[in-house]
């Protein structure tokens, strides 16, 4: 039974919505629930100040939620746009552009979590110090959503832009492996940062004096765990902005698509790995001021090693897309 | 369309490229994290040692790495030999 375009366009625009707000919808609950229960230890280990800790843990969830809110507008946007001129290649961006948002919302959504518990924990145990651990974990979960922005990013142009005018063989595999690529690859330094922001949060309460040091080891830290995703990104654009001759053998879509994969699942694992890293290295900053050079050297080695996955992952892909 | 027998295996070998190569990676990624950030903490708790401790950690990051090479090994053999 034959559909016309107008159908197709339309079961993707749906498809991609449902799966842009359900997988999107996961990591903020994760992350806003660790966040709570992390607030009812606070809690109970220092009632008096329940008003305090109570603040810090919504404007820590409202950070967390941020990652599926964007999910949110994403979906609502496939299920109300217009669609205008119907054709297959509009059906794919429409699918990829849900599944990045989808998959992308996850790691921020549960990273931006950690800060939030630790630092409704640290006010329990250093009150003194309340607003600047709401400012070290506000810091720290911004930074956690860059990689939820960067598929959101995605997910806009590949609604907004006009890829009408390509072949529909092999742009429809190029523009489903753009969304999968950032989409994937987001998950892992989403979360990594997290890791990385809670440590920093942990420490700053145990450890007051050390916020300084802790906060730039934090920063650095996250901004490598960010890289797996800006390489997701990058392999994004290359598939959204690369131009294909009509007639493509059947494989060179099935690259296309493989190169999205590659480089969205090969982010996931050094992302989650340089977020360890710089957890370990930020707990211990706090824990030993004086050696924080040797630590930051040696969490920068350690993450370098991991990244080297990320590497392999993105040389793939791009012989994907190039070579082959 | 009709797609050849010989362009569906290849179709397949770059498919299984990228997901060779893709799912290799979290492995590695993860573990030599856990290295470094354990290696983090032994340096904290034992400054001194800090040589000892990275040394130690690179060689144990370069075992964990092993099974990403494999993967990029049997990625490339899909891309280029298959």
């Amino acid at each position: 039974m034959p559909f016309d375009l107008d159908t197709w366009v339309q079961v993707a625009a749906v498809s991609g919505s449902g799966f842009a707000m359900g997988l999107g919808a996961v990591g903020a609950a994760i992350g806003e629930g660790y966040t709570a229960a992390q607030a009812n230890l606070a809690v109970s280990r220092n009632p008096d100040l329940s008003g305090d800790i109570f603040k810090n843990m919504l404007v820590g969830q409202a950070v967390a939620e941020s990652a599926s809110i964007f999910a949110l507008v994403i979906a609502i946007l496939l299920l109300f746009l217009d669609t205008g001129n119907a054709s297959m290649v509009k059906a794919a961006a429409f699918f990829g552009a849900g599944l990045s948002m989808g998959f992308g919302a996850i790691g921020s959504g549960v990273g931006s979590g950690i800060p939030g518990g630790q630092a409704c924990l640290g006010i329990s145990r250093q009150p003194a110090v309340a607003s600047r651990l709401t400012t070290n974990m506000l810091i720290g979960s911004a930074v956690c959503q860059t990689p939820a922005i960067f598929s959101m990013v995605v997910a806009l142009m590949l609604i907004f832009i006009d890829f009408s005018h390509l072949p529909v063989h092999p742009t429809w595999a190029a523009l489903v492996g753009a969304g999968m690529s950032t989409g994937l690859a987001a998950i892992g330094s989403g979360y990594g940062g997290g890791l990385a922001a809670g440590a920093s949060c942990e420490g700053i309460a145990r450890q007051p004096t050390s916020t300084a040091n802790v906060t730039t080891t934090m920063l650095v830290g996250q901004a490598v765990a960010q890289t797996p995703s800006i390489f997701g990104l990058l392999v994004s654009f290359i598939l959204m902005f690369k131009s294909f001759p009509p007639g493509e053998p059947f494989s060179t879509a099935m690259g296309l698509l493989a190169a999205g994969l590659c480089m969205g699942f090969g982010g996931i694992g050094p992302g989650v790995g340089n977020g360890m890293a710089a957890e370990g290295a930020v707990r211990w900053v706090a824990r030993r001021m004086s050696h924080a050079g040797d630590l930051m050297r040696t969490m920068l080695v350690g993450q370098a090693v991991s990244q080297s996955t990320a590497i392999y992952a993105m040389v793939i892909s791009l012989v994907l897309i190039f070579v082959v | 369309m009709a797609i050849e027998a010989g362009e569906l295996v290849k179709a397949a070998a770059f498919l299984g490229a990228g997901l060779a190569m893709g799912l290799g990676a979290i492995g590695p990624g993860v573990g030599e994290g856990m290295v470094a950030a354990k290696a983090c903490e032994a340096i904290g708790k034992n400054p001194k040692e800090a040589g000892l401790l990275t040394r130690t950690m690179l060689v144990g990051q370069a075992v964990s790495e092993s099974t990403g090479i494999y993967s990029l090994v049997v990625a490339l053999l899909l891309l280029f030999v298959v």
